[in-house]
This record gives structure tokens, sequence and C-alpha cells, in this order.
């Protein structure tokens, strides 16, 4: 780890109009380089506080610091462009990157063949299945080339099968990269298997409610043992914090 | 291309460079061990990589279109079969009941008429002059509707006040323009044109409206994620993505521009104003020629569904299937 941070998050605060508050005194730091995990229970306020740090929505209050290059974003829905094909997709994202002409659609055949779909790249969205169209849109996240992957619950849509393999992929993705990757989730072993550092976000508002380190990150598999006995812990003290909210 | 990775225990680099860059190979220390957790990364990688291409292959179906012969027998054949079993019944009545050929005129009797107009000349002159009226008019309509459809689809107060107006217009018929086109422009080309263009512009914009309306709000969040500022998100997101809508909206125009310019051409006739498929119907109208009246609007139908078939249905299905919306028939 670098030691630098990436993301500074201080005594944030957010809510919509006249609301009620969504996030209060969010406090979180997050250095170059790390696989962070947001997780929460809905309405905890994740998918705001990803916005938040994507700078899509400013804050009520409190302070949010990110690289001056801005973040790429990753959503639940593809949201690939349905008329153009994996490569234009991923093309796209280097164009409005400024990239030069010349260059797209070798970097565009790279960067697909980073999440094994180089023989897929002209294939259009709707003749991808759904996994393939996540993989797609990583590689146009990727294309973006910002030091930080912000990611909305990317997975959740999958099968159980594809999204163990996505998994593999996107930790491949991350040790090859060295993006700083914030990944919103509420899938409390997604967050044990994937995260080195898990967040768990308390529901209205949201608020940091725990935090875990994972010292070893290499080999990790969701079936590990040591990856369940996170999940539970994780899983223990989520219950706590949805069991509030029924008094 | 590179596949491997930054082995995870021998310590990852943060870094900002691009994936083609990240290379370790030849300052890391420790080669041996290095070159072994290499290995096994490289294993892991392709067992992956055949795992998803496996994957991928069964969440994938290959797509089949009908083939030629389906498709002729299932889109094509069906309505020629039941022109020829109408035309078949229509002569068959006038073989059979034998009515007055001046009220009901058999299809001999229509084809001789067509052919007649054809070797007199009149037949061609009315289809060049309405056909070229009809596309000239349309494109006029097209260059006016798009922008300001687009106009009224983006600016949100604009199209509160001016949106059900056009709307409206949809619903009145255009031929109700014609008596002002004539006090305004005499009896002139310029009244033709005007009637074919309030006929088709509000098709058109209300056309390109719903499909800037249906654009999924993601897609707009992705180009702004993207970078894409307001000129780019519209020409680059918004535009392609209203296309299907827009296309409806062209077809429907190019509908409302055929019809009012039959319209105005039926009633506006003399003057400086050419001889349309619509004067020629007029014309026969009165020498009280029925089988002359009944060709021409053969003709006049035959000319819109051929528009239709070669021009407008190939761009659509070809659009919709690039975009995956199309249902094939026939399956």
């Amino acid at each position: 780890m670098s030691g630098h941070t990436a993301i500074r998050i201080e005594h944030l605060g957010k809510r919509f109009g006249a609301g009620p508050l969504v996030l209060e005194d969010v406090n979180l730091s997050i250095e170059t380089g790390e696989f962070v995990c947001l997780l929460g229970a809905s309405g905890c306020g994740k998918s705001t506080l990803l916005n938040l740090i994507a700078g899509l929505d400013q804050p009520s209050s409190g302070s949010i610091e990110t690289p001056a290059e801005g973040s790429a974003v990753m959503f639940q829905e593809s949201a690939l462009m349905p008329w153009l094909t994996a490569r234009a997709n991923v093309e796209l994202a280097l164009r409005l990157r400024g990239a030069p002409r010349s260059a797209r659609r070798r970097e565009a055949l790279e960067l697909l063949d980073v999440v094994n779909l180089a023989d897929a790249a002209d294939k259009r969205p709707h003749e991808l299945s759904g996994g393939m169209r996540q993989r797609v849109a990583l590689a146009r996240a990727l294309a973006q080339d910002r030091p930080v992957l912000l990611m909305d619950e990317p997975f959740a849509a999958l099968d159980a099968i594809t999204r163990d393999l996505l998994h593999e992929e996107l930790e491949r993705v991350w040790r090859r990269t060295g993006r700083t990757i914030v990944f919103v989730t509420h899938n409390v072993r997604e967050a044990a298997r994937l995260g080195q550092r898990v967040v768990l976000l308390s529901s209205r508002p949201g608020r940091v409610a725990g935090e875990w380190r994972i010292a070893e990150t290499t080999g990790r598999r969701i079936e590990s043992p040591e990856v369940a006995a996170l999940s539970i812990e994780i899983t223990e003290q989520l219950r706590k914090e949805i069991r509030r909210n029924a008094a | 291309m590179p596949h491997e990775d930054d082995s995870g225990s021998a310590g990852r680099v943060a870094t900002k460079e691009r994936i083609e860059t990240a290379d370790t190979e030849a300052s890391a220390p420790g080669l041996d061990t290095l070159a072994d957790a290499r290995h096994s990364t490289d294993d892991d990688h392709n067992d992956l990589r055949s795992l998803e291409a496996g994957l991928d292959r069964l969440q994938t179906a290959p797509e089949r279109r009908p083939s030629a012969w389906r498709r002729f027998t299932t889109s094509v054949l069906p309505p020629i079969v039941f022109v020829v079993a109408l035309v078949a019944a229509w002569q068959l009545y006038v073989v059979i009941a034998e009515p007055r050929p001046d009220i009901v005129p058999g299809p001999l009797g229509v084809v001789a008429a067509i052919t007649q107009a054809w070797e007199a000349g009149r037949l061609q002159e009315a289809v060049v002059t309405s056909l070229e009226r009809g596309v000239f008019g349309f494109l006029i309509a097209v260059a006016i509707g798009t922008p300001l459809g687009l106009l009224l689809a983006e600016v949100k107060p604009l199209r509160r006040a001016v949106g059900p107006i056009i709307s409206g217009l949809q619903v009145l018929p255009s031929v109700a323009w014609v008596p002002a086109a004539i006090i305004w422009f005499g009896l002139t080309d310029a009244t033709v044109y005007f009637v074919v263009l309030m006929g088709a512009t509000p098709s058109i914009v209300n056309g390109l409206i719903s499909g800037v309306d249906q654009v999924p709000p993601q897609l707009r969040r992705v180009g702004t994620v993207l970078g894409a500022g307001r000129w780019r998100l519209a020409t680059h997101v918004v535009l392609p993505a209203s296309l299907p809508g827009y296309v409806a909206g062209l077809k429907q125009g190019w509908a409302f521009s055929w019809r009012s310019l039959m319209a105005a051409e039926i009633i506006t006739t003399g003057g400086a104003i050419g001889f349309g498929l619509g004067s020629m119907l007029d014309q026969s109208r009165t020498l009280a020629d029925l089988a002359g009246v009944l060709a021409t609007i053969l003709v006049i139908l035959t000319i819109g569904i051929l528009i239709e078939l070669v021009f407008f249905a190939p761009l659509e299905r070809r659009m919709l299937r690039r975009r995956g919306l199309l249902v094939e028939r026939g399956r």
C-alpha cells in the first residue's frame, strides 16, 4: 500500500430536499489502491454515498476529497449503448476521454481482452449474456482510465456461478491495474470475498457502523472458511443494526 | 497482450499506470519464487479464461435469422395470395353478375385504363410530379421537424407551452389548410408544399419527442459519468438512443405527407400547378371514368406501399435488429 489517501470523507451529511437525513456524519478515508466494500441493508444510503463520491450529487454538509482526475463508475445495469458493439461501447469511453482516434480501436480490443471478451468485440449488447455485458461495462470503466473505480452493486443481477467468476475477474483486474475500488453491495459474502476492508453502514440515517480489515486477500474464494467466518461476524453486526430500526 | 498478474503476495504496486505498462518482470527480486508464482497465476488465469469462455458459450444462443425462403412464405406470400384472391373474386363477380361497366368496371377495364394513361404519357407525368412533390415536401418537413422536435424535447418550458398544440395539429386533417393556402399562395406549388408540411411536421416532431422521452435515464447517467458535456451527450447518447421513436415518426410523417399531397392535388387544380396523381384522379372524375379513377387510386396506393416496403421497412428492421428489439416473426 502506498499510503496515499485517494478519497477522504469527513463529517459527510446528505438529505434530499426537506426529506429525512440519508447520510449522517460519515467519516471514511480510502487509501490509493485499496479495495473497499461498502455494505449495508437497503436504505442505508450506500448508493447515495457512491454518487457523492462520483460527483453526480452534492453533499449537504461535510466534505469529500477525491482525485482530480475523477472516478469511473459501474452500475448494476451494464447500461451499454444498445446500438453499439462491445468494442464501440469501449471506444465511446475512450473518445469521450479524449483518446486519439488512431489508438482507440487497438486500446478497446486490449481492454476487452483484459476481461476475456476479445472474441465478442463485434457483438451487440443484446447478443451478450448478463455477465458478459457487465464485463464490457468493466472494460468501459477501465477505458476511462481514472484512478478510482466506483461500483454500485455491479453483480447483483447475475446468477451465482457468473458472479463467482466475475469476482475472480475483478480481483485480477484490481491487482493488475492498481485501481482504488469502492464496491457497494448488500451481499455480506460478496463483501467478505472481495474487500481488503469492509465498511458497514447503518440504515436511516446511514453512518459507519463497523469496519473490518482483511490482512490476507490472496487466494480467497466465496466458499473459503475465512470468508465464511468473516461473513458470520459481519452478518451479526448487520442484523443488530437492522433490529435497531424495529423499535 | 500481457496477461500476467502482479503476483499478489509479491506486493501490488499502486500506480496510475495503464494496464499495458504495468510490468514488474525485470526489476522484481527473488526471480525464482516470482517465476513460480507467476506460473501458478498464469495457470489460474488460463483456468478462469476457459471457464469464462465456456460459460459465455452456455449463456448466449446464436442469433437465428429466419431463412430467405421462410421469410418469403411468412411475410411476402400471404399478402400476394390475398390480393390475387381479391382480384379473382372481383373478376368472378363481374363475369357472373354483369354489372354496368361504368358503375363497376372489371379488373381488366382498370388495367386497360392504366395502360391507356401510360401510353398517353399522363401516368408517368403524374407519378413523377407527385413523387417529386411528396419527397421534397417530406424532406422539408424533416428539416424543420427534427430541430423543432429536439428543441421541444430538451427545453421543458417550451414543451409545456407548444407540445399540446403540436399534438393537436396531428389530429387536424391537413386538408383543412388548403383553402387558407390557396388564399395565401394562389394556385401554385407553394400551396401544395405548405399543406404537405402542415401534415407531416407534427408527426415527425412528436415521434422525435417520444423517442427522446424513452431514452433510458441510466444511458444519460453513463454518458455524464463518461465525461460527455451537454452537446456530446445529445449527439453521442440521446440522439442515437431516440432513433427508434424518430424513425417511427418519420414513417408516419411520410404517410401524412403523401395523404396531404393527394388531398391538396385533388382540390387545387389549374393555375400554375403541375399535373399530379391527385389532378389525374380529379380529371377522371369529371370525365365520369370510373375505371380511370380506380386505376389512379391503385397507383397512389401502390406507391405508398412501395415506399414503405423499399425504404422505411428495411431501415426500421435493420435498426431494431441491431438493438435486439426485433422479435422475428414466424418462429
